[in-house]
């Protein structure tokens, strides 16, 4: 393996359909129109020296090393900012040019230190090459003069390292802060000889900085460099990879020095990515090499027993003696498995495949069951497929972007960054969210409506759209009559245009005002291309599918699926939420969304497995919690995932995991689930293993191991062994094996190989003999279930309701420093911006309470009880307060009700009534939990914190 | 099921999103999704539910649920 050098050309690429022929130092080249000589130079093979370009930026023309001399015209243009024209004839070396070139690196180099042999850089650093590159061999000016060497060095983020004395002040980390990340946290301030790059007068971490990595990748000296390459030097060689964090997907190279991972470098040729990143696939990957990691298998008998580390084979033929045992006793259908999203395509289909042949039921799940099944259920019952309809480059054809119960800067911020950059250049923006997020004012982003709903009147909101669109003949009826059911329109139609489901009618209940709201549907309806990107905001409530259908019927009436720049767009929360459904984790269906009770699928999959299967759907993950409490349901094998933290109402978790008799958690850390655990088997983070993850787009990319699996076995050869040990035989060498198999018992997938994805670095499903390279854009021709079928959405008010008692509404949602439940970024430095969940609250509900902004203050629901430090926060409205859930003992689930969405069980997280109120301490369930923690966590014979 | 009141509950708000349908279309709408999602041992207990009498159900549910057929569970 070596490192990987992704070619620089210098300026971005342009899009054109006029080509233009240039030479360049007597070679012919052919680009685009608009192309700059820099680009066309490179593309001939000809590398023109530059210091204040790269191709991930436009050019700016301030080094003026890149100068080059034209037939035809005077001077020596800058070649980054000069477009070509046809029959352009360009000399890039001169004995002019190279003078030129020589004495701006002698200014330059006579105020940059010279320590090179132990500058971090040394080795990849620009200012170094072109010092080769043009030949310096003196430095006329001396080093006496004026210079910048004593500038103070900012290392306040954790991260990185911003060193002023080395700066030229090319501003490519400034340009990148605002064209990659569309964040503008940095600037150039003062003038000539003052000019140094500024966090706008802040510490780097006290800044508005998010620490994507922007500006540290563009840097082109060791201004800007990571820490972990100054305590470790510079890589050897890389492995591309996909980010095991969020629905984007992104592909990065691991830079490594033999198995140490030194840097993750975002991969240009990433689709979902571009080449940019944010602060945790970028920084926080060191959870994966920390202390906490469980390397050795354990066993115990009793969750209050210490563990006990054994043999892989011991820990295996445990779990299985076990399962048997239940197996026997209670019946077969006494186990069930739940599959990850943080896990690959290939684990969570032997989970699957482990439970419906080996443990010969249905009853498996997926942590989607908690986030996105309402989108499943509700685009297959109207699109005809379970998931979101555009590639995200699709947002640059955009020109109306809506934003319903999603925080894309803070969850998903690097597809965030290139809606931004689409919002930048013009396209309109409508907000559906009960909080006003960073996206509704930005710089240079301004969102034309925000519409500031009630929590858990989604429908009524869409319906009251769906109404504007439909009395105002805004319907695109043209559209509809060629590609959806009339008859279910007509219905639909005559539902939404009922007065009781107009603005005005719904005012009072959405609390959204009805001259905003039709406005909002009309610049929808009537804007260009409009798209409609979605979160958990919308999926977690009791009507979660029916506001995903809502949403897909107003798509269609619009005309708005099935082109660039249209559609209907989950943003998915984890890595392979989308893979982790499509591998048929769910108790219902088999790989690619196909029901077990279809007698074919059936059988094909009977054949392929050589096993009888159920043809029942299994329990969901709540129903196993009940089966569990009426002592049915008796073992459990949880691969990467903690429901005890994730899941709602903790307590009826907890008390359903200690129902069972043989828990088997498999996981990199002692997680809140592992606590009521009777087998913990260490599992491989996504470094340590091959497979392939799903992103929001359908998108299938490689993970690539780059390091070995830290206790052993891959996740996936886990599953293996203890499938052998329960007597059923999976024999597959590579996860690639796996792949296969899944490409022929799934017609979406039929195309897809480790080879094809070699070829073409990831490919979007379907992919099969009608789109062997994929398909970026779904529903093109025609709608996958033939003809669009409109649902009709009534809105139901939740019976989760505020009262004297529990007058205010508490939300749920995530921040961009922590993931999830935050294993893994409460393991890395990430905890400097988040160290703790903490209680937004409008500064009336605050002051109606006495309530100072840090105070302890208790959160109250029907079901439980927990506390919080408040922030008085006036993104909130009056009567809504929000949290994360980024620490176990925040213990926001404590207070999360039951109720779920009516179709798929995907809990109401979004709406709980509750009362907020000072206090002086922890909850009783805060302060139980941590005695539990300790007791639960011993580990026999060991002094290790494994916390 | 571990609380009658939960699955009633479940029940009815499957009811309810079928309610806007025509009648026949939405006592199937209902009895369809139970025979799709819910577990045999969950269809029996609302079986055994409607035959003591139904209380509380949605009348959609309640007919819908008189059009299951029960299924053992494999041992």
């Amino acid at each position: 393996m070596t490192l990987i050098h992704e070619p620089d050309l210098g300026t971005p690429a342009r899009q054109s359909e006029v080509l233009v022929t240039v030479e360049v130092d007597g070679k012919m080249v052919m680009v685009p129109a608009g192309t700059s000589v820099m680009r066309a130079a490179a593309l001939a093979g000809v590398g023109v020296p530059k210091l204040c370009a790269t191709d991930n930026l436009e050019p700016f023309g301030s080094c003026r090393l890149c100068l080059v001399e034209i037939e035809g015209r005077r001077g020596t243009p800058a070649s980054c900012t000069t477009p070509v024209e046809d029959h352009m004839r360009v000399t890039t070396q001169t004995p002019q040019l190279a003078g030129l070139r020589r004495g701006v690196m002698e200014l330059y180099i006579s105020d940059h230190p010279l320590d090179c042999l132990t500058c971090a850089a040394n080795g990849d650093c620009e200012l170094q090459d072109m010092a080769g590159a043009v030949g310096l061999r003196e430095v006329r000016y001396g080093y006496e003069g004026a210079n910048h060497l004593d500038a103070l060095k900012d290392e306040t983020n954790p991260y990185f390292t911003f060193d002023a004395a080395k700066c030229i002040v090319c501003s490519r980390c400034v340009r990148a802060c605002e064209e990659v990340q569309g964040t503008f946290a940095l600037t150039i301030a003062g003038r000539g000889f003052d000019s140094k790059v500024s966090a706008g007068g802040h510490s780097f971490v006290d800044s508005e900085c998010v620490s994507c990595g922007a500006c540290v990748q563009a840097c082109p000296t060791a201004t800007l460099t990571e820490k972990s390459i100054i305590d470790a030097g510079q890589p050897d060689h890389s492995v591309v990879t996909t980010c095991g964090y969020c629905g984007v997907g992104c592909s990065f190279k691991a830079e490594m020095k033999g198995n140490e991972v030194v840097r993750m470098m975002p991969f240009k040729d990433g689709k979902a990515n571009h080449g940019h990143s944010c602060v945790k696939g970028r920084f926080a990957w060191g959870y994966a090499t920390h202390r906490d990691r469980v390397l050795s298998p354990m066993i115990r008998s009793k969750i209050t027993d210490p563990w006990r580390e054994v043999s892989w084979d011991e820990a295996i033929s445990y779990a299985a003696s076990e399962f048997k045992r239940i197996q026997a006793k209670y019946g077969q259908d006494a186990v069930g498995g739940i599959t990850s999203s943080r896990c690959t395509n290939e684990e969570t289909f032997l989970v699957q495949k482990l439970v419906r042949a080996g443990f010969g039921n249905n009853n498996v799940d997926t942590c989607a069951r908690v986030c996105h099944s309402p989108t499943g259920y509700g685009l297959k019952t109207t699109l005809g497929t379970s998931a979101g309809t555009q590639d995200f480059d699709s947002v640059e054809a955009a020109d109306v972007i809506v934003v319903i119960g999603a925080n894309p800067t803070d969850a998903h911020p690097v597809f965030a960054s290139q809606m931004k950059r689409r919002l930048r250049a013009g396209a309109k923006l409508i907000v559906v969210d009960p909080r006003r997020i960073d996206l509704i004012k930005l710089p240079h982003v301004e969102a034309d409506y925000h519409l500031p709903l009630r929590p858990s009147t989604n429908v009524a909101v869409i319906n009251a759209m769906a109404h504007v669109v439909v009395t105002e003949d805004l319907v695109d009826h043209a559209y509809v009559q060629e590609r959806c059911d009339p008859a279910a329109f007509a219905r639909w139609a005559a539902f939404v245009a009922e007065e009781r489901n107009s603005p005005e009618a719904l005012e009072a209940t959405t609390g959204v005002s009805a001259a905003d709201l039709r406005g909002a549907a009309r610049l929808y309806a009537t804007g260009g291309n409009a798209a409609i990107y979605y979160g958990l905001g919308v999926t977690e409530h009791s009507q979660g599918s029916t506001m995903v259908m809502g949403i897909a019927n107003l798509a269609m009436a619009t005309g708005n699926i099935g082109r660039p720049g249209v559609g209907v767009n989950p943003l998915r929360g984890q890595n392979n939420v989308q893979g982790s459904c499509d591998m048929g984790s769910f108790p219902h269906e088999f790989s690619g969304y196909r029901h077990v009770s279809d007698e074919g699928v059936r059988t094909m999959f009977e054949d392929a497995w050589n096993v009888g299967l159920q043809s029942e759907p299994g329990l969901r993950i709540p129903n196993m919690f009940d089966a569990a409490l009426d002592g049915t349901f008796k073992g459990l094998y949880i691969q990467g995932e903690d429901i005890v933290q994730s899941d709602p109402n903790t307590k009826h978790v907890t008390a359903g995991l200690g129902a069972m008799e043989c828990i088997i958690v498999q996981d990199l850390f002692l997680t809140e689930t592992a606590s009521y655990a009777h087998v913990f088997l260490p599992g491989s983070s996504f470094l340590e293993k091959d497979g392939t993850f799903t992103n929001a787009e359908r998108r299938i990319s490689r993970v690539r191991k780059a390091v070995p699996p830290k206790a052993g076995l891959a996740d996936w050869e886990i599953t293996i062994a203890l499938s052998k040990a329960l007597g059923y035989d999976m024999a597959y060498s590579h996860p690639s094996e796996i792949m296969d198999e899944i490409a022929r018992l799934t017609p979406t997938f039929a195309g897809v190989s480790y080879d094809r994805l070699e070829e073409l670095g990831s490919i979007q499903w379907p992919c099969n003999e009608g789109a062997p390279n994929g398909t970026p854009i779904m529903h093109e021709a025609g709608f996958v279930r033939g003809q669009g079928l409109f649902m009709v959405t009534e809105y139901v008010p939740t019976e989760e309701r505020t009262n004297d008692r529990f007058p205010l509404l508490l939300t749920t949602g995530r921040i961009l420093s922590q993931y999830n439940v935050g294993a893994q970024t409460r393991r890395t430095a990430n905890v400097v911006w988040h160290d703790e969940d903490r209680l937004e609250i409008h500064p009336w509900d605050a002051e109606n309470r006495g309530i100072n902004d840090g105070d302890l203050v208790t959160i109250t629901s029907r079901i439980g009880e927990t506390a919080l430090r408040a922030l008085i926060s006036e993104r909130m409205q009056p009567g809504v307060v929000y949290t994360t859930f980024h620490h176990p003992d925040s213990g926001a689930n404590v207070v999360t009700t039951e109720f779920a969405d009516w179709a798929t069980d995907c809990p109401e997280y979004k709406v709980t009534a509750v009362q907020v109120n000072r206090t002086g301490q922890r909850s009783e369930w805060q302060l139980d939990y941590l005695a539990l923690r300790e007791a639960t966590t011993q580990v026999a014979g060991s002094s290790t914190d494994t916390r | 099921m571990a609380h009658a009141d939960t699955m009633v509950h479940k029940a009815n708000q499957i009811a309810l999103f079928f309610a806007t349908f025509p009648h026949d279309e939405a006592v199937e709408g209902v009895a369809n999704h139970l025979r799709m999602f819910w577990a045999p041992r969950m269809r029996r207990e609302i079986i055994s539910y409607v035959e003591n009498g139904g209380a509380g159900l949605h009348e959609l549910a309640d007919e819908a649920v008189r059009r299951l057929v029960p299924v053992p569970d494999a041992h």
